[in-house]
């Protein structure tokens, strides 16, 4: 008996073209591979270096203290810490409103052609460059009134509305229609279906828009850094008076250069990017994990 | 109301053969609804149509304010703005080119990177990746457009800026010197170049984001039937995938391009700040949406602060378009699938 020597001609193994063209294919797959293992290391990276240069900040004076001076040396950044609360409040206060009922008007109410034009607006909002929001609000209302935290968070609202908007209207529109259908049939009025039934079964969505959007916010610096940019150090609630922020008082802090100042603003910013991914992920799981409850 | 109420017409199960719905029929469904739920219907459908409509309004409002703005140095420049090179505040002297020129590189530069990278992670996390793999990285990048501007430009500075400068660029410039896009050497770091890095960070995750989505919806069936046939992977995805999904990655692209241009904080911190215009992208610049956020707080004279406004005005005319476009074009891709 022969050994079993398999026929060159009928191997199993690929050659010639074939062989030429599956290198080619594993090729680009390798390359899909690392293009999303490169982003996955970038993020990583940004949040190992914001943590390694970061966190060695951290200690109860810099939670609360005052601002520092130019040279970055001593204080805190409590103020801003309460300052970014404030203006992410009141901004979200006027956004999720609008929001929803934008999304609210193009679900139930408006007709296809109408419902394309608000659309449309939407998408045009969701895109405007937020420098160009910013120097709005302030050729509106700060160059007459002065900066405050409500014309900075008029800016925030105007980035934020369209997150909300478009988030809203799609957990609305994946309200299942035997809900909508059995209170028609039983004669229940829109608006009560609206406010009882589809507002309830959608909420889980609405609140991780408005969180997400509520992050998103409070790292924003292009629209408030023309419209809340204040002087002073302390604390400062009042509405109708700059308030500082963080991401603000990152951009000062890295402006003035010196090296307490530059190592007070890793600190914040490390602050900041933790917070919001955090923010983030776990409006994700909350939302995924809500939804599966209510079987959407 | 109106539609409330032909559903409910329309939904009530009819033994008999359906009444036809004449103006007295309708009245009397009508007033079964209770006034209070009538007027309830009608203050509810109003306040939504109040919160569409000031969506609306508030897009005018920023056209006009932006336009406002800029009518002193239109009215001083007029279209010139746009041709000219000359930035000079203290001899109260503008011109826009420069910031445009910085725009326009610093997007189409980032674009281009972000493109190939957004596509193929998108292709990774529909069609390659194991679904387990996919739902733990498909967050993580959209993480990355969650890493707020002013952070970005912190790690720009004290991350990129040395290493462009030590590595990046003489590798770059010893290879591709000749081309005079990747020009001599500059001792700061600060440059387009680094803008486009940072920027890519940004667009990334929004194409990745939108051609994954895409890619889900290109039909099982086109893809087995590729692979039925004996194409490869690469060929598969090359034949059947990218050109069904073509006009999305095209409307995907445009949307990040959008995104670009837009960006101030991240790009003012790594672009230079130098209102000049160089062939190599290793020279400093400085972009529109930068000398925006950098000047408009502390500009020294009205001239200074309209100019400004002028160059919101060319952006905005540049982000409406760009969505504009990017809505035309995806319109046009799902009316054909």
């Amino acid at each position: 008996m022969s050994a079993i020597n398999p026929d060159p001609a009928h191997a199993l193994t690929a050659s010639g073209n074939l062989r030429r063209r599956q290198a080619v294919s594993r090729v680009f797959v390798s390359a899909t591979i690392a293009a999303a293992g490169l982003a996955v290391v970038v993020l990583l990276l940004l949040v190992y270096y914001a943590a390694k240069r970061g966190i060695g900040q951290l200690s109860w004076t810099f939670l609360t203290g005052h601002l520092p001076p130019y040279d970055g040396v001593g204080g805190g950044i409590g103020p801003a810490l309460v300052g970014t609360g404030e203006l992410v409040l009141i901004s979200t206060l006027i956004a999720l409103p609008v929001g929803v009922l934008t999304a609210l008007y193009l679900a139930e109410f408006a007709s296809p052609r109408v419902g394309k034009v608000i659309q449309t607006g939407i998408e045009q909002m969701a895109g405007l460059p937020t420098i160009v929001i910013g120097i709005f609000i302030f050729g509106l209302v700060t160059k007459h009134f002065g900066q405050s935290a409500i014309s900075a968070a008029l800016a925030l609202s105007i980035v934020q509305v369209p997150l909300i908007a478009r988030a809203s209207l799609e957990s609305i529109r994946r309200v299942p229609g035997s809900i909508r259908e059995a209170a028609d049939a039983l004669g229940v009025a829109r608006w009560r279906t609206i406010v009882g039934l589809i507002l309830p079964t959608a909420s889980s969505g609405i609140v991780t828009a408005t969180i997400l959007a509520l992050a998103r916010a409070a790292g924003e610096t292009a629209p408030i850094l023309l419209n809340t940019n204040p002087t002073g150090l302390g604390y400062q609630l009042n509405p109708l008076q700059a308030v500082p922020t963080i991401p603000v008082e990152i951009y000062q802090l890295l402006n003035s250069g010196y090296p307490a100042a530059v190592a007070k603003a890793w600190g914040a910013a490390f602050l900041l990017i933790t917070t919001i991914l955090a923010v983030n992920i776990g409006a994700r799981v909350w939302l995924r994990r809500s939804e599966r409850k209510r079987g959407i | 109301m109106g539609r409330g109420l032909s559903t409910l017409l329309r939904r009530v199960p009819t033994l008999a053969p359906p009444k036809p719905i004449s103006a007295a029929n309708k009245r009397a469904v009508l007033d079964q609804l209770n006034v209070t739920d009538r007027r309830a219907n009608r203050a509810l459908r109003l306040l939504a149509l109040a919160g569409g409509t000031l969506v609306f309004l508030v897009l005018i409002a920023i056209v006009y304010q932006v336009i406002d703005g800029a009518s002193l140095a239109f009215s001083t420049y007029g279209f010139g703005f746009i041709g000219h090179k000359t930035w000079n505040p203290p001899a109260n002297q503008y011109g826009g080119l420069t910031f445009i020129y910085g725009t326009l590189v610093t997007a189409v530069g980032a674009l281009v990177l972000s493109t190939i990278l957004g596509v193929s992670i998108g292709l990774f996390l529909s069609l390659m990746a194991p679904r387990r793999v996919a739902a733990v990285i498909g967050p993580l990048v959209e993480m990355l457009a969650a890493v707020p501007s002013v952070v970005l430009g912190l790690i720009g500075i004290y991350l990129l800026l040395p290493f462009i400068r030590s590595d990046v660029e003489p590798a770059l410039h010893s290879v591709l010197g000749f081309t005079q896009i990747f020009g001599p050497a500059q001792p700061v770091g600060n440059s387009p170049f680094a803008a486009i890095l940072v920027l890519t960070i940004m667009v990334v995750p929004i194409i990745a984001a939108l051609t994954r989505d895409l890619f889900l919806t290109v039909p099982r069936e086109l893809r087995d039937g590729a692979e039925a046939l004996g194409a490869t992977r690469w060929e598969m995805i090359r034949g059947v995938v990218l050109p069904t999904t073509q006009t999305g990655i095209t409307a995907a692209c445009v949307l990040g391009f959008g995104r670009a241009i837009g960006e101030a904080i991240a790009v003012a911190f790594v672009i230079g700040g130098v209102p000049a215009m160089h062939l190599s992208v290793f020279e400093s610049g400085n972009s529109m949406a930068a000398v925006i956020a950098t000047e408009a707080p502390s500009a020294i004279s009205n001239l200074q602060t309209s100019a400004l406004f002028y160059l919101a005005a060319i952006l905005l005319v540049m982000g409406i378009t760009t969505n504009l476009t990017a809505q035309r074009i995806s319109r046009r891709g799902s009316r054909m699938r």
